[in-house]
């Protein structure tokens, strides 16, 4: 039996290299011809592999020292996320780094495969849907094991969903370098990959379904809400915003069913709700399982949660508009996308008001723990984005900040600063309990790691807030003599030293991202080092225990 | 507390907690979206709007591949100073046949709305080969290999059959000639009928763009493209066409 089904998987293996090749040599463009080699690669050493009955995942498992085999929660495919994670992290924000520099050394372009417009929907997609797309998949198959207290439903389909997911990730980064885009922001893959990505969603969506199912809890935990409303979402976002017809079956270019003002504002409803349903309402998921988790303190208001989801998922969707204003979109819509965007401040800050208040009774780990430090730190610039976002949603202030830096420093600090730390305090949570270590190698690189992120987001944010306010303003700056003072290119020239603290900024972020891939590393080798622990108060003197109001020596009265 | 008790059904009960919130994040959405399909008067009409030209087509799928909406807009906002500068506030015909929209959302370089005959071809194709070369304070990326790309040409009948199942009205002919008109459009020369595609594609500039007359270059269909940006649609018709609009209080 276990040979003829190996023999089954050599076969479907073989049949899938066969298409690939076909498809490589029949394919109408450049792009499609390299992915289908992709693809005929990874099906040629999956021949190789499963016909060898060589065990390349058991040995990789033991090279990461993963502990084997099933616990009471089915935590493997939770390992690979976690580790996908890192990797993923490093390689969009090195990308980051790498366009941001070319911003301000234009002689980094190197065409026309590392040309600003083919790497920056790489760092951007990197980013939000490799890094922050793992930590989702892989935090909510932790969350709602734990929740449920029930073990992952359909095994073998949550490691498709894992696998599947890095596929889709890496055709769709290759493919922006080899010009295969549809040119929409943060729906830049093309139609065979989103056919791809559906797939892998509609997987993702059983297997979640399938183990709050299995739940021996009464009650859905209120993670567990927001996680399923950004499934379900970004599954009907992603369908609707990337209809599209292609030329031809073998080539990778296709034309969005809608066209002008519909498909601006379809893909702005896309795209706005990436932000909302990707990098809010999941990250929020992790920030009401992790926080009252890490800061052993329950939750703060059952009610306020529930007021928060519903509101919040409710509204944001409406905000879409606020991307287009004083376009050639209808008024109307405009109002309503800035008048929702406003009222979408109050349940945006009431998440952050229950995050940060489960800290009642515990603010003093915020001195001694550097994980709770970080969450706290990553719900503040929560709270400080979804401020600034209603604000840059306001018509007036959005006439200065559109088509500048601001909105790019605006979406930083809530990239770096909320979906960023949460993410990073999410992985120093899950590597020691998943590789069942007593705790992190080193507490104290987590606290420079903290300081290097911190201060990173700072230059950052800074410098674009500066960067966008100078262009708006010198775009619009008018001489006594009624006439433009400022030609394009000066506001460009004026900016240069502003990109230059920008990527500052990102290298910081980027070098605590290594040192955090070093002390995962570390971690996970089974080592701990040998430090000063974090927060120590002073060996208890009980000279220097009494009111300082009666001291020894009293200054003499006048 | 009564939402609490109530929230419980939901909270136990995995489709009623999938189904309200699929329905929560459903109302915005159709709300916003739905009517602009049916509104009338969320394009208003305007003179002078054509379907792209095969070679004008084959220069945006460049210009969408390259990634340019990532620093370019194309949309001009109706303020004094972006008037000024750039010409006319986009109308929203204007990228009636904009499969997909490249509005753009970021200005590191200028608007392209109507950049089309705002200079000269050799400028357009000095400046994509060696921006600083025109402009010493630009940081736009070099795009040399565009010149020495030939123009795929095999599928322009097929790109202009999906175009059409996605609304563009593309005649029978537009589509079989559509290979005939692409090299023809760079090369006047070829034996083709240019009157005849001029009518067809009204305003259609047809000459040499990528000054190499000898091959037809993804630099000849780029350029194509950016002299045509902006330029079909009479601006002051379509001030008139708005006071009517306004008259009819619509």
């Amino acid at each position: 039996m276990q040979a003829e089904a190996a023999l089954g998987r050599v076969g479907l293996w073989f049949l899938v290299m066969v298409l690939s090749v076909v498809m490589a040599a029949t394919a109408a463009d450049q792009g499609m011809a390299a992915h289908a080699t992709i693809i005929g690669i990874i099906a040629f050493v999956m021949v190789w592999v499963t016909a060898g009955r060589f065990d390349p995942l058991g040995k990789a498992q033991g090279f990461f020292k993963m502990p084997e085999g099933l616990s009471r929660y089915d935590d493997d495919p939770i390992r690979w996320g976690v580790l996908a994670t890192m990797f993923w992290a490093l390689v969009g924000l090195l990308a980051g780094v790498f366009i941001a520099s070319q911003l301000a050394f234009p002689q980094l372009n190197i065409e026309p495969y590392f040309n600003f417009g083919r790497v920056r929907p790489l760092h951007t997609s990197a980013v939000i849907f490799a890094f922050g797309g793992n930590i989702l998949i892989a935090s909510s198959f932790y969350v709602v094991q734990r929740t449920c207290r029930a073990q992952l439903a359909f095994p073998a389909l949550a490691r498709f969903v894992f696998w599947g997911y890095q596929l889709f990730i890496v055709l769709a980064a290759s493919g922006y370098l080899f010009g295969v885009t549809q040119s929409r922001e943060y729906a830049e893959p093309e139609w065979y990959v989103d056919l791809w990505l559906t797939i892998v969603w509609v997987a993702y969506l059983i297997v979640f379904v399938g183990t709050l199912a299995r739940r021996k809890e009464p009650h859905i935990y209120v993670a567990n809400w927001f996680y399923l409303s950004f499934i379900i979402t970004i599954a009907m976002l992603h369908i609707v915003n990337n209809l599209a017809v292609p030329v031809a079956w073998n080539g990778s270019l296709s034309f969005s069913a809608f066209a002008g003002v519909q498909d601006a504002l379809t893909q702005w409803w896309y795209g706005h709700n990436a932000v909302a349903f990707f990098l809010t309402v999941p990250f929020l998921a992790m920030m009401y399982y992790f926080v009252p988790k890490q800061a052993e303190r329950p939750v703060y208001s059952y009610r306020l949660s529930i007021i928060h989801f519903w509101s919040l998922i409710f509204l944001y969707i409406w905000a879409g508009p606020h991307h287009l204003h004083y376009t050639a979109l209808p008024d109307w819509a405009q109002t309503l996308g800035m008048v929702f965007s406003v009222i979408l401040w109050m349940p945006s800050w009431g998440g952050m008001i229950n995050g940060l208040m489960t800290l009642n009774g515990a603010w003093d780990k915020v001195r001694t723990d550097p994980i709770i430090r970080m969450m706290v730190m990553a719900m503040a610039f929560y709270g400080m984005a979804t401020f600034e976002g209603p604000m840059l949603s306001i018509k007036a202030v959005n006439s200065l900040s559109h088509y500048t830096d601001w909105t790019v420093g605006h979406v930083h600090s809530g990239a770096l600063g909320w979906n960023g730390l949460i993410s990073f305090a999410a992985v120093y949570f899950l590597v020691p309990r998943l590789w069942k270590r007593e705790r992190m190698y080193s507490l104290r690189m987590i606290n420079w790691h903290f300081w290097l992120a911190t201060l990173g987001i700072v230059f950052y944010a800074a410098s674009m807030w500066v960067a966008g306010i100078t262009q708006g303003l010198m775009w619009r700056e008018y001489g006594p003599d009624g006439y433009l003072v400022n030609s394009f290119a000066e506001t460009v020239a004026a900016l240069h030293e502003l990109y230059i603290i920008r990527a500052l900024g990102g290298v910081m972020y980027l070098s605590g991202a290594i040192i955090m891939g070093y002390n995962v590393w570390m971690t996970i080798g089974g080592k701990l080092r040998e430090e000063k622990p974090m927060g120590a108060m002073p060996a208890y003197d009980p000279d220097k225990d009494r009111p300082i109001a009666g001291s020894a020596s009293p200054e003499p009265a006048e | 507390m009564g939402l609490a008790t109530q929230h419980k059904k939901l909270e136990k009960n995995i489709n009623l907690l999938a189904i309200f919130s699929f329905i929560a994040v459903s109302i915005g959405g159709i709300v916003e979206i739905a009517p602009l399909f049916w509104i009338d008067n969320t394009i208003e009409e305007v003179e002078g709007m054509r379907p792209y030209t095969p070679l004008e087509q084959a220069g945006r799928n460049i210009y969408v591949r390259e990634g340019c909406y990532s620093c370019h807009s194309q949309m001009i906002r109706p303020f004094r100073d972006e008037v000024e500068r750039y010409g006319h506030y986009s109308l929203a015909a204007e990228s009636m046949y904009d499969h997909p929209f490249q509005w753009g959302s970021k200005r590191t370089g200028p608007d392209l709305a109507r950049v089309g005959g705002r200079y000269s071809d050799e400028w357009h194709v000095q400046h994509l080969e060696d921006p600083q070369s025109v402009v010493p304070e630009s940081i736009m990326p070099k795009y040399s290999f565009l010149g020495d790309t030939p123009l795929n040409t095999d599928n322009a009948a097929a790109m202009l059959v999906a175009l059409r199942r996605v609304g563009v009205p593309y005649s029978d002919r537009d589509v079989g000639e559509a290979m005939a008109d692409m090299i023809l459009q760079a090369d006047p020369d070829s034996g083709g009928d240019v009157e005849d595609f001029q009518q067809r594609y009204p305003k259609a500039q047809v000459r040499d763009f990528d000054g190499d007359p000898s091959k037809l270059t993804e630099m000849d269909a780029l350029v194509a493209y950016l002299q045509m940006l902006g330029t079909l649609v009479d601006v002051d018709s379509a001030a008139a066409q708005e006071r009517l609009a306004e008259e009819k209080g619509r």
